[in-house]
């Protein structure tokens, strides 16, 4: 036989088996153990990689899981079933999971209230983009801007911009993960549970007179609801703040506001007339 | 001085991505977060500079020798394809995030035209097996240095108000020329 033929054969197999030995010994010496939990709470979940459960998506959250350092009811966004279905792998009792928590928008100012313009903004029509460039047209420099960054932002379309420039929730569809709070550059939006009913719908915090300006439903700091609230409702930086484990709702005066800013919300009438929409 | 040469060579001016257009694909696909294109960097350098080594050792102490030096692909391919396999069990175990945000470009690594090319290079310029090293080092650290930079702008595009036509592949392919057209500004510097 050809000398050359011999070599070449000899040497791809030794090149081949040497290779094939290392990587023998690799498969044996790194070996990872799939965690049969982690695959079946992960496809359990709904595998949108949201992060609502503060891990960096729904494979990390299985993985914390099944090593037990988080909670099976963990998932807000795969709500009550999601849980039942993951306990039921884990083996442990669901515990009923907490009341739902949805985003409040807290203002009031849309186009109809918040009039006088401070600029005509022709920039990117973001909230972000208008908050740096100018703070956006209106005059309020705590309002909502209007431009539905937190609709875009939403993953479950559980956000909707109504006429006046300010989105509304709809209840049905949210899931409570909390991205469109992140994605609001005023800090405008803030998680509550569904059954809260009192909201101060203002973060104005510029003095009385120029809110009063700049708003036609800016909170104008009089302090009659903090007054006689025996502590539920503190004026901080010319806004009332609601402090809920204080708040009792019967004792706030709620037709003295002038602007209306702080409200009790009729949650039927609320949520029900969204509802509808879907 | 020859080594220094040959190492700002491979990883500036005759950058592998920026002007020799090899290894585009994980230059693209991998390049959406700065983390995992880092990693991404680290991993090919780490087979890069492997690959230089076990390359030359082979080549010069059994392909030559025994006159074979036509089995170099076939041999270079398995020393590839080995080592990538090595990386993606070692990666496994390291960092399962990682792995995961890596993903299918891990094992194209194994026919990343990029190292494949490095080991064609060190045979076509005859370099000495130091030099070999060097030249596969300053190739990783390239490759690593054009990901990065691609993976920050690409960050920062993320945020910018990109017109609707040119959102995802076309930007990328635009920032990745712009990238090239600055790295020419190198070209001839150094001629190794």
């Amino acid at each position: 036989m050809e000398p050359t033929l011999i070599l070449a054969i000899a040497t791809m197999g030794g090149l081949g088996l040497f290779f094939a030995a290392g990587l023998a010994i690799a498969d044996k010496k790194l070996a990872v153990e799939d965690n049969p939990f982690v695959v079946k709470i992960n496809e359990a979940l709904p595998g949108v990689n949201c992060g609502a459960c503060g891990k960096a998506g729904c494979y990390d959250f299985a993985v914390n899981v099944a090593e037990g350092t988080a909670s099976v009811t963990g998932c807000p966004v795969g709500g009550s079933d999601t849980a039942k279905e993951i306990a039921m792998i884990m083996g442990v009792e669901a515990a009923d999971s907490e009341i739902k928590t949805i985003p409040r928008i807290l203002c009031k100012g849309g186009n109809s209230e918040a009039v006088n313009k401070m600029v005509d903004y022709y920039g990117p029509l973001s909230c972000s983009a208008m908050e740096i460039v100018s703070g956006g047209e209106k005059q309020c420099l705590y309002g909502c801007l209007g431009a539905g960054d937190c609709v875009d932002a939403c993953p479950f379309d559980a956000l909707v911009m109504n006429e006046n420039g300010i989105p509304e929730v709809v209840p049905d569809l949210c899931t409570s993960c909390g991205i469109c709070v992140k994605s609001c550059p005023r800090d405008i939006i803030e998680m509550h549970p569904i059954d809260q009913t009192v909201f101060v719908f203002c973060k104005n915090q510029d003095d009385p007179r120029t809110a009063k300006e700049v708003c036609n439903v800016a909170c104008i700091a009089c302090g009659i609801c903090a007054r006689k609230s025996d502590g539920g409702i503190e004026i901080i930086n010319n806004v009332g703040v609601i402090n809920y484990s204080l708040l009792d709702d019967t004792k706030i005066p709620f037709e003295k506001c002038k602007t209306g800013a702080i409200q009790k919300i009729d949650l039927e009438l609320d949520l029900g007339i969204k509802m509808k929409k879907n | 001085m020859e080594i220094i040469l040959i190492f700002l060579s491979s990883a500036i001016v005759n950058n592998f991505v920026l002007a020799y257009f090899l290894g585009i694909c994980p230059f693209v696909g991998v390049s959406s977060k700065l983390s995992s294109a880092f990693s991404m960097g680290m991993a090919t350098t780490f087979v890069m500079v492997i690959t230089a080594i076990v390359t030359w050792l082979i080549y010069n102490l059994i392909l030559v020798p025994y006159n074979l030096e036509f089995l170099q692909y076939v041999s270079f391919i398995l020393v590839i394809a080995s080592l990538v396999q090595f990386v993606e069990m070692f990666v496994k175990k390291v960092s399962q995030p990682l792995y995961r945000a890596l993903g299918i470009f891990l094992p194209l690594i194994t026919t990343n035209c990029a190292i494949l090319g490095l080991a064609l290079f060190i045979v076509l310029k005859e370099y000495s097996f130091i030099e070999g090293i060097f030249y596969g080092i300053g190739a990783g650290v390239g490759f690593t240095m054009a990901i990065s930079i691609m993976a920050g702008i690409r960050e920062e595009i993320e945020l910018a108000d990109v017109p609707k036509a040119f959102r995802g592949a076309p930007i990328t392919m635009i920032i990745a020329g712009i990238l090239a057209l600055a790295f020419m500004g190198f070209a001839g510097m150094i001629s190794v």
